[in-house]
Formats: C-alpha cells, sequence, structure tokens
C-alpha cells in the first residue's frame, strides 16, 4: 500500500491517542488512599477490630470474621450478651439512621462458633517461660488466652469452684446462660491453659518465685455496705452475695416484697432476679434520678418491662421487719442528692443492698512496694503494679467495671507481660485520625433500619431464668452486617473507578482495592469527595 | 422503577458499585474491562461533567451493542477537549462535523448504514446544549420529525462554556454568564426534552451525572428503540457553574434533589416514569454552592430571583410527581 493511500486526504501527521498527553501535571493536589480509625474500634475497650470481622461477616464469612474477633477477644459469645456496646454508642450510623447491631452480629458468630466447635490453633512456639493467673475471671482468661497464644505455659487459679468470676457468680444467667460461659472458657482449657480451681493463692511471695510472672485479676466481689438503721429482725442482703450464693444452688429467702438499694447495673440485676424468684413486688431505691443512674439503659428498660418498680431521689433510712423507711431526696445545683425531711413507709420483706463493689485487696496489701490508692491496685501504663513481675487488671484496678473492660485488661497485660519478659516494652500501634461522621458521604448508604433481637415475653421472662433475648439469624446477621458503613475504610464501591473524569483510578481486583494513575490525575478530588466511607484525602504539593 | 434498583444495604443503588454484588449485576462502570470510549489524556478541565456523562453514556451503548455503535459529534467542549489534533481520546468510532448540524450528519450516517445494509451498526449524535438547543435544534427538530433511526444525547452545563462562559438557551433563569455579567433575566431556560416529547418521538430521556445507574439505565434502554431517541443529560461545568472541582456530583444530585431538573423518561410523547426525591431540598441548597448565583445571596438578597426559581422547582416537583414513593 503506498503511502498516499493511507492518507486519502491532506493529512500530514498520524492520529494519536491521547494516552500521550500526560495530564498529571495539572495537578496541584493528590488523592490519597487511607484507613482511618473508625469509631467502634475507637470506643471498643476489648480494642476489637469491629470494622474488620464486620467485613468479613458482611461476605457471609462467618468463621473467618470470628477469627478475627478472637484475635482480640476470647468471648464473643459472651461479649454478644453482656457487653454494654459502647460500639454501637459510637457508631456513625446512629447519625444516620441506627447505630449496626454489632453486639448482635457478634452474638451470632460467637454462637456459630459454639455450635460449629470452631477453635484457635496455637502457632507460636512453646517459650519455655510459666504464667500464673490469679483469678478465672473475664480478665484472668483473657490474659491466660493470650498468653497461651505467644506460647506461654499458663496456670489460672481461682478459688471459686468454677471458672468464669463475675460472668458466672455476678452475672444473672437470663442473661448470660452458663453454658454459653463453659463453652467458651472450655475453649481456652483446650488450648492447654491448665486451670486449678478452689484453690486459693494466699502466699504472693512463693507464687512469684514460682512463675516469671504473675497477673492478679481477682476483681471485685466485696458488697459495700451502708450502715442503716434496722430492726432487729430486719433481713437486709447484699447484692453480690447473693448473686453468687444463688449460682452456687443457695436459694436467697427474700420474701414476696424486696426493695433494692441503689442504682448500678447489679441493682437492677438482682431487681430483675427477686422477680423471678418469686416477689410480687421489687422496688429500687436510689437517691437521684433515672438520668443519673449508673445503670445501663438496656438493663432499666428491660427491668422496667419485667415490672420492677424504680424510686426515684429514695433513701433508705430505716429497716424494720417488715417495712422501710424512705427519705425523698432534692438534687442541688451540682446534682448531689440533698435530705428534704419528707419521709414515707414501703412495705419491705427484705432490703438489698446494691451500692457498688469493692476490690478483693488482701493479696496485694502484704506487698511494700504495690501501691494501693482509692481502693484499687496501682498500675502503670503496662498493667504492672510496683512489683516487678505482677501484672493485674480487672475490676481490681481503675476502670470502668465491665466484663468488656476486664477483658481489654487482660490483653493489654498478656502483651506487656510477653514483652517484659523479653526485656522489651510493648509498642502500641499509632492511632490514625479519627473517621468522624463528617468524613462520610451519607449519600450513598441505602436506608435500612436496624434488626431487632428476638425477646422473651414478659410472662415467661419474670417466672424462669431464660434467656431474655434472642439471637440473630444467619440471614439477618448478614443484613446486620452489611448496614457498617466502614467508616475511614475502602468498602470497594467503585465510586472513584466510575466517577473519576480522567479514568485515573486502576481498579486491582476484589480485595486489592485501587491505585490512583498519577500520568493522568488532575487533581479535581471528585474521588474523595464522592467516596461513601471517607477512606480517599487530598494531600496538597505532594507529587 | 425502571431502574433495577439493588439492596446494598452499605451503599444502595446510588454507588457505582460494590464489591458484594454479584459481578453480572454490577454497573458498566463497575467494570474494568469498560469501554472507555474516552479514554484518559484528554484535555477537559478538572472535574468536569461532560467527560463523565459522555463516557457513562457511551460505555453504556457500546455494552448494549455489543461495540457496534458509532458517534457523530457536534463542536463543542467534548469535541474540542477530546480531539485536538492530531491526539484522540474516543475508543470508539468518532466523526466530527460543525457545530449546528450533528443530528442531521447523524440521520445521514444512520442512511448510508442502512444503504449498505448494515442494520447492526447503531448511531450516537452528541452536542452540548449550545449545539443541541440554540444552534443545531431546526436539525435536531427535522430529525425528530422523520424518526430517524439515531439516539441524540445532549449534554447540558448550561452555556456556552466551551467559548468562555456564554448565555444559552439552557443557562437557568438568574445564572452569571459572560454575557449575562448581572445574572440571566429571560424565561427559565428551554426544555428539549419537553419539545422532543412534542415530536411524539419513541423515546425520551432525562438523567444526570449524579446517578450513574439511572444514567447508564436510559442509555441502554434507548437502543432498545428504533427511530429517533433523545437523552439529556445535565453535566455540571466547575468552571461556568463557579464550583470546585470536586463539586460536580453534587450540585448534579442538588439539581435533581431540589427539583430544578426533573428526571424522567418518556415514551411516545407521554411520561412514563420519574426518579423520585429522595430528600426534597429547597433550591437554595442548589444556587448557594455555585458562584454563577453568588449575587443572589449579597446584601439585601435578592428573594424575587430565588422564589422564581423555587416556584420552578415546586412546578416541576408537582407536574412530574417527583415526590411519590419510589416504586
Amino acid at each position: 500500500m503506498s503511502e498516499a493511500s493511507k492518507h486519502p486526504y491532506a493529512i500530514t501527521l498520524d492520529v494519536g491517542s491521547s494516552l500521550a498527553n500526560k495530564t498529571g501535571s495539572w495537578r496541584t493536589e493528590r488523592p490519597v488512599y487511607l484507613d482511618r480509625m473508625p469509631p467502634c474500634n475507637d470506643a471498643c475497650p476489648a480494642g476489637e477490630n469491629v470494622q474488620e470481622w464486620l467485613a468479613l461477616a458482611e461476605d457471609g464469612d462467618y468463621e473467618a470474621a470470628w477469627r478475627q474477633i478472637m484475635a482480640d477477644n476470647p468471648f464473643p459469645a459472651v461479649m454478644g450478651r453482656v457487653c454494654y456496646r459502647p460500639c454501637e454508642t459510637a457508631c456513625n450510623r446512629a447519625t444516620l439512621d441506627q447505630p449496626v447491631g454489632i453486639n448482635s452480629v457478634e452474638r451470632f458468630l460467637g454462637d456459630e462458633a459454639i455450635t460449629q466447635g470452631w477453635s484457635v490453633t496455637i502457632d507460636a512456639p512453646p517459650s519455655g517461660r510459666s504464667m500464673l493467673v490469679i483469678g478465672a475471671g473475664p480478665s484472668g482468661l483473657s490474659a491466660a488466652y493470650h498468653l497461651a497464644l505467644r506460647g506461654h505455659r499458663v496456670t489460672v487459679r481461682d478459688d471459686s469452684p468454677q471458672a468464669g468470676g463475675m460472668m458466672r457468680y455476678g452475672i444473672p444467667s437470663y442473661r448470660l446462660p452458663r453454658d454459653v460461659v463453659d463453652a467458651e472458657i472450655q475453649r481456652i482449657v483446650d488450648q492447654g491453659v491448665r486451670l486449678e480451681l478452689s484453690t486459693p493463692v494466699t502466699d504472693l511471695d512463693a507464687a512469684l518465685g514460682e512463675f516469671d510472672a504473675v497477673f492478679l485479676a481477682v476483681g471485685a466481689h466485696i458488697g459495700r455496705r451502708a450502715d442503716i438503721p434496722a430492726g432487729d429482725s430486719a433481713r437486709i442482703v447484699d447484692a453480690v452475695s447473693l448473686l453468687a450464693d444463688l449460682e452456687k444452688g443457695e436459694e436467697p429467702l427474700l420474701g414476696r416484697r424486696v426493695a433494692v438499694y441503689g442504682g448500678g447495673n447489679t441493682a437492677m440485676d438482682v431487681a430483675r432476679t427477686a422477680r423471678r424468684l418469686g416477689a410480687s413486688d421489687a422496688v429500687v431505691v436510689y437517691r437521684r434520678t433515672r438520668e443519673r443512674m449508673p445503670a445501663h439503659d438496656i438493663e432499666v428498660h428491660e427491668a422496667l418491662d419485667e415490672g420492677v418498680r424504680m424510686r426515684w431521689l429514695s433513701t433508705i433510712v430505716y429497716a424494720g421487719d417488715d417495712r422501710v423507711l424512705i427519705e425523698r431526696m432534692r438534687l442541688d445545683e451540682t446534682g448531689f442528692p440533698q435530705p428534704t425531711g419528707e419521709f414515707e413507709e414501703l412495705d419491705a420483706d427484705s432490703v438489698v443492698l446494691a451500692l457498688g463493689q469493692q476490690a478483693d485487696l488482701a493479696l496485694v496489701r502484704g506487698l511494700p512496694d504495690a501501691t494501693i490508692a482509692d481502693g484499687v491496685v496501682q498500675v502503670d501504663g503496662r498493667m504492672m503494679t510496683g512489683h516487678a513481675g505482677l501484672f493485674a487488671g480487672g475490676d481490681m484496678v481503675r476502670g470502668e467495671r465491665t466484663v468488656t473492660v476486664a477483658v481489654g485488661h487482660g490483653k493489654r497485660a498478656a502483651r506487656n507481660i510477653d514483652a517484659w519478659l523479653s526485656g522489651a516494652t510493648y509498642e502500641h500501634a499509632e492511632r490514625p485520625e479519627l473517621a468522624s461522621y463528617d468524613r462520610l458521604n451519607t449519600w450513598y448508604y441505602a436506608d435500612a433500619p436496624a434488626t431487632l433481637r428476638p425477646q422473651l415475653d414478659v410472662a415467661r421472662r419474670i417466672s424462669s431464668f431464660d434467656e431474655v433475648t434472642g439471637g440473630l439469624t444467619a440471614e439477618n446477621a448478614l443484613f446486620e452486617a452489611r448496614r457498617c458503613m466502614s467508616c475511614g475504610n475502602c468498602l470497594e464501591c467503585d465510586n472513584c473507578f466510575g466517577m473519576c473524569p480522567d479514568n485515573a483510578i486502576i481498579k486491582l481486583g476484589p480485595g486489592q482495592g485501587y491505585e490512583i494513575d498519577l500520568d493522568f490525575c488532575k487533581g479535581c478530588g471528585l474521588c474523595a469527595a464522592e467516596c461513601p466511607s471517607g477512606a480517599i484525602t487530598m494531600l496538597r504539593g505532594r507529587f | 422503577m425502571p431502574v433495577q434498583r439493588i439492596k446494598f444495604y452499605q451503599t444502595g443503588s446510588f454507588a457505582v458499585g460494590n464489591r458484594l454484588l454479584d459481578p453480572g449485576r454490577r454497573s458498566v462502570q463497575a467494570d474494568a474491562g469498560r469501554t472507555n470510549a474516552l479514554t484518559k489524556g484528554h484535555r477537559a478541565c478538572q472535574g468536569c461533567g461532560e467527560a463523565l456523562g459522555a463516557r457513562y453514556v457511551l460505555d453504556a451503548v457500546m455494552r448494549a451493542t455489543g461495540n457496534r455503535a458509532v458517534t457523530v459529534n457536534a463542536t463543542g467542549c467534548l469535541e474540542v477537549f477530546s480531539t485536538p489534533f492530531p491526539e484522540s481520546s474516543w475508543q470508539v468510532p468518532w466523526l466530527h462535523l460543525l457545530f449546528g448540524n450533528a443530528p442531521a450528519v447523524a440521520t445521514g450516517v444512520a442512511a448510508a448504514l442502512r444503504a449498505k445494509g448494515r442494520t447492526d451498526v447503531r448511531v450516537v449524535g452528541q452536542g452540548g446544549d449550545g449545539g443541541t438547543v440554540d444552534i443545531g435544534l431546526a436539525c435536531l427538530s427535522g430529525m425528530f420529525e422523520r424518526n430517524d433511526d439515531v439516539l441524540y444525547v445532549c449534554y447540558d452545563n448550561g452555556g456556552y462554556m466551551n467559548t468562555g462562559v456564554q448565555r444559552s438557551g439552557a443557562t437557568p433563569h438568574g445564572a452569571v454568564t459572560t454575557t449575562t455579567p448581572a445574572g440571566n433575566s429571560f424565561g427559565q431556560g428551554k426544555s428539549v426534552p419537553l419539545i422532543a416529547m412534542a415530536h411524539r418521538i419513541p423515546y425520551v430521556a432525562t438523567a444526570t451525572v449524579a446517578d450513574l445507574r439511572d444514567l447508564e439505565y436510559k442509555a441502554a434502554r434507548a437502543m432498545e428503540f428504533h427511530g429517533a431517541r433523545y437523552l439529556h443529560v445535565l453535566v455540571p461545568c466547575p468552571l461556568g457553574w463557579r464550583t470546585a472541582s470536586d463539586e460536580t456530583i453534587r450540585v448534579a444530585r442538588l439539581a435533581q434533589e431540589t427539583g430544578m431538573f426533573p428526571v424522567f423518561e418518556a415514551l411516545d410523547g407521554e411520561v412514563t416514569d420519574v426518579t423520585p426525591i429522595r430528600r426534597v431540598l429547597p433550591v437554595v441548597e442548589y444556587l448557594r454552592p455555585q458562584g454563577r448565583f453568588a449575587h443572589l445571596f449579597g446584601d439585601p438578597p435578592r428573594e424575587d430571583v430565588i422564589g422564581k426559581l423555587q416556584l420552578e422547582a415546586d412546578r416541576n416537583i408537582r407536574t412530574f410527581g417527583l415526590t411519590e414513593p419510589v416504586r
């Protein structure tokens, strides 16, 4: 073919592709993919990577999702029942419609693991080190689990006949069935953690000599007392002992009318327990208003559903044999309750004191270099007491007294014990910037109200210790997981890829995300503006 | 709804895709193997809505026709930024002609293909609102009237943006352009979709670059018909609208959500479907981000002009039934 026939018209140059025109040179800003800290992860006291396991659950890979929880927390099924869900309080979806039911998905995964018999294997080689954990509650068992994962030989001692600590002896079974506790503890034991029950530790010095490190987590089992003038035959019991006795098979005699003094979660637990034990009238007497009650909303709500009555702004000033004398209170401008001098009587066969618990510090008292202040053991950022090699966590150190916090203490202690043993310091990974609501482009999220968990009828609830709250089905759990907005982390919605006017985004395939083709990216910022999850930022002056 | 509304839970049908979705149900733009009819290296401004709109439409047409389509392009931004000789960004058969005769040439191409017996190859005419609403309207009306087998797509950015932001027949009331520096006080902008419907052609639809799935659906749906078809796409222009380059999609969305730009579909001259507004917003939400309306928000604000625009949006919402629940 001649040159002339190739160019029938008066054209002197071949037509080329615009690919030769590197429009990236126009750019003054550069988009960058990043991972921000999702608020759920940020709020989790156990340090779970919530968004990561939700993302795995979204794909329907429940086992991988469960394993991701297990990397931080050995009690998903327990968590899914008793955790007070700081993750859901922090969830950005709450601003849009309702928070993602993180806790209900976690419970589904935990239950699924028990049904399917999933377990975690230990990959670390034996370290040759031995640890003693004192206290088989959530904190101690969490520490034991994480230490075992790192190849250490772990012994857990507890003076109770069964393991679980407050999970067993403090939380009623209608909230946390015992077979769930048993299954999750058994999994830790199966990993090789040695459990020595009914074995009180009395000599800490000896233990410290015998083991390379000791983690102390005996909890707060001592009910705080109040001096209430009482008649000779008045029946006054403390809430913690009552719940523990019940667990040990001793049914307390409370009578038909029970007054519970206090406003925390234990007060709710014990009032609801009283209803189940046959009390026709359970009244919570609390000094302040509902807004100022330390009990969590869910529990107050469920207690009210079950017919528990509340007497706000009231104190018990005298307990007789079948009635108590109550004084009305008023809140002063600082919110502190003040007496009013107005009294009334309330029928009550017994009074249960739920005024908080004190840490059991007898073991530490003998150690000269361990400090006790404000009723708790003082620990440093590594969870170590003033005594080298003695770590402490859970309810006996400062912090909110919940199972999740205790589990988080156990993990933190385990990491630090592991580092300390090798003479190192555990370095916590740097926290990325928070993925706050204003970072998101919420237009893209479909309207999807939260899935609610089924609840037992009130009639069944108050006549048995059956579990009150049911679980989600696999289908519901999938829906709920998929409500997650993946705040601050790419969810592969293809918006950047599809909305780039310059085709300057390269799609790398499932799970691989995207790359910016800087030869052609003009830096318009559409990808960042239209990213639903706020996983792209624009950097100025850096190419 | 004509658009297949897929529940992604996380991102609804509003995002381009979702990793959880079966690949067969993903949008064309989510497909790494899309045609990229308008490929990179083109010289459109940062954040150009028209570059987006043209790629969405042609990629969808290519998928719908099994890559058998040819496009005819009027003079305008799209032509200028995509084909400064000797470069071309088009990865589809593409023909350039004059400012005002794209519908006529497209008709001619369709006739030539028919004469050659090539019934498998489809024709798409493209132009901006200047070339369509003003200069090419007579040719377009002729094409409609003869019911020639062409899909004509108008990319409406509300002005002659290519030559320096002059007013066109599609410029909305009140907007500042270089020829109406105090704000355009003419009518309300010419609605070619309604003019097209008056011709009773088989298919007329409007869309915006903010609702990609809807736009792709309409481009593909148009290819199911033979005869004259018209697709009017709102493509915000950062330069002419004086918006930040990353706001293109957002203002297109606001045009839709305020009722300023009704999104609908019409068969044989009758409206058959509308895209309901998800959350109705007042027009100021749409006007305020745009520099071309900044003079309305001075001291004192031009309540009269804002009020007129609000009335227009309200009328759109009423006539097209834009607040009907999603079907």
